[in-house]
């Protein structure tokens, strides 16, 4: 227990030295590849809540919540956020409400199913740009609070957020509801057996995932500056789960390890050779194999 | 306590239970004996409410529970035990009887305070652990401890849910001598102040135990009385007891 909050402080500090480290090399680049990383990670800490793949549905629709409030001319940021997580939360109750229902594969293929439904209502938004997306007229505005076109600044806030949900899902996933909803994982008869009902619980955690990940669909928004109906698509969703498969599953660190994993290799090879998937699919097929509770495994031991 | 009239269940051509009344009296162990496949278990199932008869009513404290699903009923009181061990490997035994305690103390809607340092929790869990003998083992994760130390702790996560009804499906099964022994033990134990319905294969335990035993064959109560009529009753012997006795 405490060697892991040593080693959350040291990747913490680490991070936050970041900037600075970064301005000093005369590389501000890294401060931006880091962000979406870290929004990203938002995304997949969300998906990770136990059954939380409410999350899958929610990334793509928030960015486009922020981008269709900034069409209006709507600027504030915390009408931004309001939108976003409130949106994501009734299109995951919605979605959830439905595919909770099935077990295992088909939960995530009926999940999937939705979210490309979704993905098709952006392409055939023509207002909103249709197959091309459009620009955000606007960042999110905090007036007075932080100004997102500073992108030191606008790290900051991905930094802070995603280290606020870490120890947000810590907490949920080790509270009565986090056990009820492991549990019921673990063994749904025995669940049902001693008195919990597992769909109520299941439903509220994918909405909680839906919501939170609404707000890094929000901040994506912000970050790329536009917003495409890809953000929808299943492509996005599968990257998202890899991220957490990668890291990790059941442990709170991992999606974080995960994401950060995923998007720097990524990044190293797509320096390499534009063919750079033809060697990242082999090499995520290897850590499966090989590190079958991912990332965080090898550092952690499983939470007892 | 309990009042089963007429419950009938098939699996395709196989009348698994066909038309069984049973009924359960507050206080008493009545066990529940019967040849491999005289469709014991597909009974206890339908009365934990795993499986919906075809046909029949259960009633339980004067309640008709027949359509009522599983977790419904264990929070009316009616708690189980699995032939097949069932419980949380993963989770250590502490936290597999916390989550019994969890599941009777209202709903689970709360998302910030660490069930595990909860008093509220533990401290209930630690009592059951310590009436079935495995307070030394309660941070051993439960997919680590031995067969019966397993079953102990299904029994004990059982009795967490403060059942008025205690459903055993085989408690005894895969059991050592001294294994058994000390089940047997327990269950006398709780005799009197738990009323318990007991499926067992195990005829010494049954005797030792039961206030009165019903006979199951091919999915009909054959007989349901005192251990010692049922000892003496010709139809058991030829249809169950016959190899043993």
């Amino acid at each position: 227990m405490r060697a892991r909050l040593i080693l959350w402080g040291i990747a913490a500090l680490l991070l936050i030295a970041l900037p600075p480290l970064a301005a000093a090399l005369g590389q501000p680049y890294y401060v931006d590849l880091v962000r979406r990383i870290l929004i990203l990670a938002i995304a997949a800490i969300s998906l990770n809540l136990i059954l939380g793949y409410g999350g899958l549905v929610s990334f793509g629709h928030a960015a486009y919540a922020v981008g269709i409030l900034g069409f209006y001319g709507i600027a504030n940021g915390w009408i931004h956020l309001l939108v976003a997580i409130g949106a994501s939360a009734l299109v995951a109750a919605a979605i959830g409400a439905v595919s909770i229902r099935a077990s295992g594969i088909y939960f995530i293929m009926i999940t999937l199913a939705f979210t490309q439904m979704l993905y098709y209502l952006g392409i055939s938004l023509d207002v909103y740009g249709g197959d091309d997306g459009m620009r955000l007229k606007s960042r999110s505005q905090f007036a007075g609070l932080v100004d997102l076109r500073d992108p030191v600044a606008f790290y900051y806030v991905a930094l802070g957020v995603m280290l606020l949900f870490v120890f947000l899902t810590y907490r949920i996933v080790n509270s009565r509801f986090g056990m009820a909803l492991r549990a019921a994982k673990s063994n749904e008869a025995r669940s049902r057996a001693i008195g919990f009902p597992p769909y109520p619980y299941r439903l509220a955690a994918f909405i909680i995932a839906g919501a939170m990940c609404g707000v890094a669909g929000a901040l994506y928004a912000n970050h790329t500056g536009y917003i495409t109906p890809g953000l929808m698509a299943w492509h996005q969703s599968g990257e998202m789960m890899f991220m957490v498969i990668l890291g990790g599953m059941a442990s709170t660190a991992g999606p974080v390890l995960g994401t950060f994993a995923l998007l720097l290799v990524e990044e190293v090879l797509k320096g390499w050779t534009e063919h750079w998937q033809v060697i990242l699919g082999p090499l995520l097929v290897l850590s499966v194999v090989f590190f079958r509770r991912g990332l965080a495994g090898i550092f952690f031991k499983p939470d007892a | 306590m309990l009042e089963v009239k007429g419950l009938c269940k098939s699996f395709g051509a196989l009348r698994a239970s066909d038309g069984i009344d049973f009924h359960v009296a507050e206080g008493e162990t009545h066990a529940l004996i019967g040849p491999n496949g005289a469709g014991k278990t597909t009974f206890i199932n339908q009365l934990a409410g795993t499986l919906r008869p075809d046909a029949g009513t259960i009633r339980f404290a004067g309640e008709d529970i027949t359509r009522l699903p599983a977790p419904r009923r264990a929070r009316k009181g009616l708690a189980r035990s699995f032939q097949i061990t069932s419980v949380y490997p993963g989770f250590t035994a502490l936290e597999n009887v916390a989550l019994a305690v969890q599941a009777r103390s209202g709903h689970s809607f709360r998302f910030w305070r660490d069930a595990r340092r909860d008093p509220a929790l533990t401290g209930p869990a630690r009592q059951v652990l310590e009436e079935v003998g495995l307070e030394e083992r309660m941070h051993v994760l439960a997919g680590n401890l031995a067969h019966g130390e397993q079953r102990s702790l299904e029994v004990a996560m059982a009795l967490a849910t403060r059942p008025r009804l205690l459903l055993l499906d085989e408690p005894m099964a895969g059991m050592g001598a001294d294994e058994s022994q000390r089940m047997i033990g327990l269950l006398s134990s709780l005799k009197r102040r738990q009323t318990i319905v007991l499926v067992e294969h195990d005829m010494d335990a049954v005797f030792r135990l039961a206030d009165r035993i019903a006979v199951l064959v091919y999915g009909r109560v054959i007989a349901s009385d005192s251990p010692e009529k049922i000892k003496m009753n010709e139809e058991v012997r030829r249809a169950y007891l016959g190899e043993e006795a």
